[in-house]
């Protein structure tokens, strides 16, 4: 059975994708937004004294990152019914990436020079005031370039939540796509909008990251 | 719990099935996104615009559009739109062979660039000819630099396998998820579910880490054993960031 591609399919479902899109934007701001603030946590939380803490940190952090997050999704909502799928949603996106910010804070809080420490312990300053006047501020700088790199990825992989029935672009897409048999056009015109939004994206962050020097 | 368990033994072969067809579809796609990965990456380095340029589009492109929809769009709209259909496996294949593909150019890129320039000079200077210098000095340095990430890919492609489930291939996940409808131990089944994942994850670290010590060996560079037990999913994840 051959085709033709259908321009009239691709208006009527152009406005129902953009509400779809609306969704899957919000569900990568707030997503990002929890693996940032949680990638911190734990990488704060991976330097601390005690073993105690540190391994089952690490252990829990290589399970999360070794296993597929479509398993993890669809295990979630599955155990939470009663939650709604957008939040869950969004706190698994946000725990799986959380996983590797985390890492890249790591990395950001290795590359503050040791000189750093050593003057605030000279200075007797508590880890609380080391960590947020000191350390932070330059681990912080020097991590956001990377930090986008994964909100870019998060935001391809918005999709996933389709299958925990949140009603992102391609949830819509999907549904247009079987109530009139149009998928070649829906899919299409979601990967081009795909496309547009995380190209200009990603060449902005490749520029930011050299101007900050990586 | 025993009721699950019980379920699991009956449905055995089912979930070996399902177990056999998600390294299939690892294997084989890896495989592509190799192919496709080095294909993409060599045309990347090359000295004409137009061979450059394609590489550039087709990497932006699959890059950028979302594996996802990549794979729906071969499931459901390219038999719309062509009359040619592929198997659910088949799809999935080439889908995560594409999408990988484009990622793992940048690697080859990016591993190539960072051999020393005084190689490719000396190379010269020994009138070798372009196919022997990549052969022979500049290849076998890259490809150690380009192991770790590619782990770190193959992990990530590991992990999309799932998404078969979707378009009806007969995977590990369909089969767990049948017990699990049977049963109604949903936590016990998600659990050994990501167990199951994580095993699989950690074998293809191990065999990659092996590759990595004799790829070093050949370069002369000799590496501990304590290494072979090393997850590199840490490693890079932390440099990776415009790999990905």
């Amino acid at each position: 059975m051959n085709q033709t591609f259908d321009w009239n399919a691709v208006r009527d479902s152009l406005p129902l994708l953009l509400q779809g899109f609306r969704v899957t934007l919000l569900a990568t701001v707030l997503g990002t937004l929890v693996a940032a603030v949680l990638g911190l946590a734990i990488a704060v939380a991976g330097r601390a004294p005690s073993r105690w803490v540190t391994v089952p940190v690490k252990a829990v952090m290589e399970f999360v990152r070794a296993t597929p997050l479509l398993v993890q999704l669809v295990g979630a909502a599955a155990v939470f019914t009663s939650v709604e799928p957008l939040t869950i949603g969004i706190v698994v996106l946000g725990i799986h990436y959380a996983t590797y910010t985390s890492e890249v804070y790591r990395a950001g809080i290795d590359g503050v020079p040791k000189g750093q420490w050593e003057a605030c312990r000279a200075l007797s300053l508590p880890p609380r005031r080391t960590w947020q006047a000191v350390i932070l501020p330059q681990a912080v700088r020097n991590v956001l370039p990377a930090l986008g790199n994964y909100a870019i990825s998060m935001f391809k992989e918005t999709p996933f939540l389709a299958v925990i029935t949140v009603q992102e672009m391609v949830f819509e897409a999907r549904k247009y796509g079987t109530d009139h048999f149009a998928y070649t056009e829906v899919f299409t015109l979601a990967g081009l909008v795909f496309l547009v939004a995380s190209y200009p994206t990603s060449l902005l962050m490749r520029k930011l990251e050299k101007r900050l020097g990586h | 719990m025993s009721d699950f368990f019980s379920t699991l033994l009956d449905e055995f072969p089912q979930v070996r099935a399902g177990l056999w067809v998600t390294v299939e579809a690892t294997v084989l796609g890896s495989l592509l996104a190799l192919l496709l990965s080095f294909l993409l990456g060599l045309m990347a380095g090359s000295g004409l615009l137009p061979v450059r340029g394609l590489s550039r589009i087709v990497v932006e492109f699959f890059r950028g559009t979302s594996l996802y929809i990549q794979l729906f769009w071969l499931y459901y709209a390219m038999p719309q739109l062509t009359g040619y259909e592929l198997t659910p496996l088949l799809c999935g294949v080439v889908a995560f062979g594409l999408n990988y593909g484009a990622y793992g150019s940048e690697i080859v890129r990016g591993a190539i660039n960072s051999v020393p320039r005084a190689q490719y000079e000396a190379a010269v200077a020994l009138n070798m000819t372009p196919f022997h210098r990549m052969r022979k000095v500049i290849m076998p340095q890259a490809w150690v630099q380009m192991i770790p990430s590619f782990t770190n890919l193959l992990i990530q492609l590991l992990k999309c396998t799932p998404l078969l489930w979707l378009i009806s291939a007969a995977d590990l996940m369909t089969a767990v998820e049948h017990i699990r409808s049977r049963t109604g131990e949903t936590l016990t089944a998600y659990l050994l579910l990501l167990a199951a994942y994580f095993v699989l994850a950690y074998a293809l670290t191990l065999l990659m880490n092996l590759l990595e010590r004799s790829a070093k060996r050949r370069l002369g560079l000799h590496t501990g054993a304590g290494s072979l037990l090393k997850s590199r999913t840490a490693e890079s994840a932390a440099t990776a960031g415009g790999a990905r």
